[in-house]
């Protein structure tokens, strides 16, 4: 059921870019059999990321064509006004800071700078990051939104208590136009309540182990809505990050509830809103192994050549720890050591004198991108190691090559000696 | 159910439109972003029971949608670069498949009164209405009628 102001905008009322938003939307609810349209006032998508076809799109008809084509789904070109909501850009290619490191293309680097500039005049703004929340986006509890990144959807849904479906490109586009997603699954509060019972049996405490537990939880709820209770030390941003980041790795679980932890589950009872299942989950010392070891089935060589930090983007915290780590030593002939981080983050640990340490051991902190999204590694890479559940998952497949999962310091000691030995303690 | 010539199934629209055609039937949940090259309208998955096989003008039959948010995205290159499925059939309605369906711009169906993974064999002739929302047996695999070519 459309109000008066959504007829309006799909009208043409606000001119034909903002009706094409709308038809776009329109038929994206109808999909859904959603009944009406959600008002948002935050929207977190994606415009600026080079491709081939987007190169083309551009060369065709400038970025205006290109949004009309992907973030409005049209077949016109229309001139993109300034966005109705507040919008920002999330993870994207790699830019010019990256030049001499990464093996982007030149190209691209240009192409994106370019939509830097064509997006930011329209009030994108570019915080190039899966991780918005942490630097300057962070919605309150109950704010609807349009976000895409699906580490980031189930850490706005479950941590922040925020509401919004795992959007795509060109939903959040429209929606940054006009305002509005359908209303539907997340935004309705009978489908936040938890679903499933996890119950914790071994002790979970730390970035690993969070990324562990986060592993295990996703591939065994896979879509639902886990509740994770039992031996669990008080979590971090950081282990929330990695364990929201995981559980949407090996599953699509988009809402979790920590009872006592999460806003929405002052009580196990809160969390499933009356009725605990009456049969758990149970993560014991046996499913950690079990996890560790599925991580960890897709490397053979023990001669590392990268190591990758920072997925999701790397906190403050894990920047400080890898430069403490790092301090006085040398990476390893041959090994590089890359730690992805938001830029705005990557200048506070440039001022707190973290990446002087980090750079004078041989490492890099990158921005902006990632291995994965921008599909590259150091050339010649055969074997990576990771901290990260969720880089460990999608990058063998990716790039065709090996993994290593372990902790921060176990991948630290892979980049400082070459060699992987880590170990599940 | 057992399926035969003349079988119907019922489903919710997410598309409308019609088309008559071939069934591709996965038997995973298929990833968008780092699952389907949309130059090719190949899956590309490590490990998928489909990986290598091309979707492009057959009318693909799957359980969902997984994995990263760029799923629509990845679709609608392969409507862009002329590589889309014919339609899309799917088991289980997440925003990703929706939208997916969407900027796909193919007819699709949700939601139906039995699995269609299950019912459905890839090879199968299929006639899908998602505007009235159904999908008609035509042929199973193989059994072709004669002068219908190999």
């Amino acid at each position: 059921m459309l109000t008066d102001d959504d007829r309006r905008m799909l009208d043409g009322a606000e001119g034909p870019a903002v009706a094409a938003a709308m038809d776009l939307l329109v038929r994206y609810a109808e999909a859904l059999d959603a009944e009406r349209f959600c008002s948002v006032r935050n929207v977190a998508g994606t415009a600026t990321q080079p491709s081939p076809l987007k190169a083309r799109l551009v060369a065709e008809g400038g970025w205006d064509r290109a949004f009309s084509v992907i973030n409005l789904d049209s077949d016109e070109t229309h001139e993109i006004p300034p966005m109705a909501v507040p919008t920002c850009q999330l993870q994207q290619g790699f830019g010019a800071d990256a030049a001499a490191v990464a093996p982007y293309p030149a190209q691209f680097v240009e192409l994106q700078a370019d939509a830097e500039t064509f997006y930011g005049r329209r009030g994108v703004s570019i915080l190039a990051t899966c991780t918005p929340y942490q630097v300057g986006n962070l919605p309150v509890r109950g704010e609807h939104c349009a976000w895409m990144e699906s580490s980031a959807v189930v850490y706005a849904n479950s941590v922040l208590g925020a509401r919004t479906n795992c959007e795509g490109t060109a939903s959040t586009g429209a929606a940054s136009l006009t305002g509005r997603v359908p209303c539907w699954g997340n935004h309705h509060d009978a489908h936040r309540r938890g679903t499933h019972l996890v119950r914790v049996d071994t002790p979970v405490g730390g970035f690993l182990d969070w990324g562990l537990l986060g592993y295990f939880t996703g591939d065994v709820v896979q879509e639902a809505r886990p509740v994770v209770t039992g031996d669990l030390a008080l979590p971090d941003l950081t282990d929330l990050k990695h364990f929201g980041a995981a559980a949407a790795s090996s599953g699509g679980v988009e809402v979790y509830h920590v009872p006592g932890v999460t806003p929405e589950a002052p009580t196990a009872d809160a969390a499933f809103g009356g009725t605990i299942p009456a049969d758990a989950v149970v993560y014991g010392a046996a499913e950690r192994a079990a996890t560790y070891a599925r991580l960890n089935d897709q490397g053979t060589s023990t001669d590392v050549d990268f190591v990758l930090l920072g997925c999701p983007h790397a906190s403050l915290d894990q920047i400080r720890d890898v430069a403490r780590l790092l301090d006085g030593r040398r990476l390893h002939d041959g090994t590089s050591l890359w730690i992805m981080a938001p830029r705005a983050l990557a200048a506070v640990a440039e001022r707190s004198g973290y990446t002087a340490t980090i750079e004078a051991a041989g490492a890099k902190v990158l921005t902006d991108s990632c291995p994965a999204m921008s599909r590259l590694a150091p050339p010649g890479t055969r074997v990576f190691a990771t901290d990260s559940a969720k880089q460990a998952h999608y990058l063998p497949a990716i790039l065709g090559i090996e993994a290593w999962f372990g902790t921060t310091e176990e991948c630290v000691r892979a980049a400082v000696t070459g060699r992987w030995s880590g170990e599940l303690r | 159910m057992t399926a035969t010539v003349g079988t119907v199934l019922r489903g919710r629209t997410v598309v409308p439109g019609v088309v008559t055609g071939e069934a591709l039937v996965s038997p995973e949940t298929i990833s968008g972003w780092g699952g389907i090259d949309p130059a090719t309208g190949t899956i590309v998955e490590a490990r998928h029971a489909l990986q290598g096989v091309c979707f492009a003008g057959r009318i693909l039959v799957f359980p969902g949608a997984k994995g990263s948010s760029g799923w629509s995205a990845f679709f609608q290159s392969c409507r862009l670069l002329g590589t889309a499925p014919l339609g899309m059939v799917f088991t289980v309605t997440t925003t990703k498949a929706a939208l997916g369906a969407v900027v796909t711009r193919v007819p699709a169906l949700a939601d139906l009164d039995a699995d269609p993974v299950q019912v459905l064999r890839t090879g199968d002739r299929i006639r899908l209405d998602a505007t009235a929302g159904t999908v008609e047996l035509l042929a199973r695999a193989g059994e072709h009628r004669a002068g219908e070519g190999t």
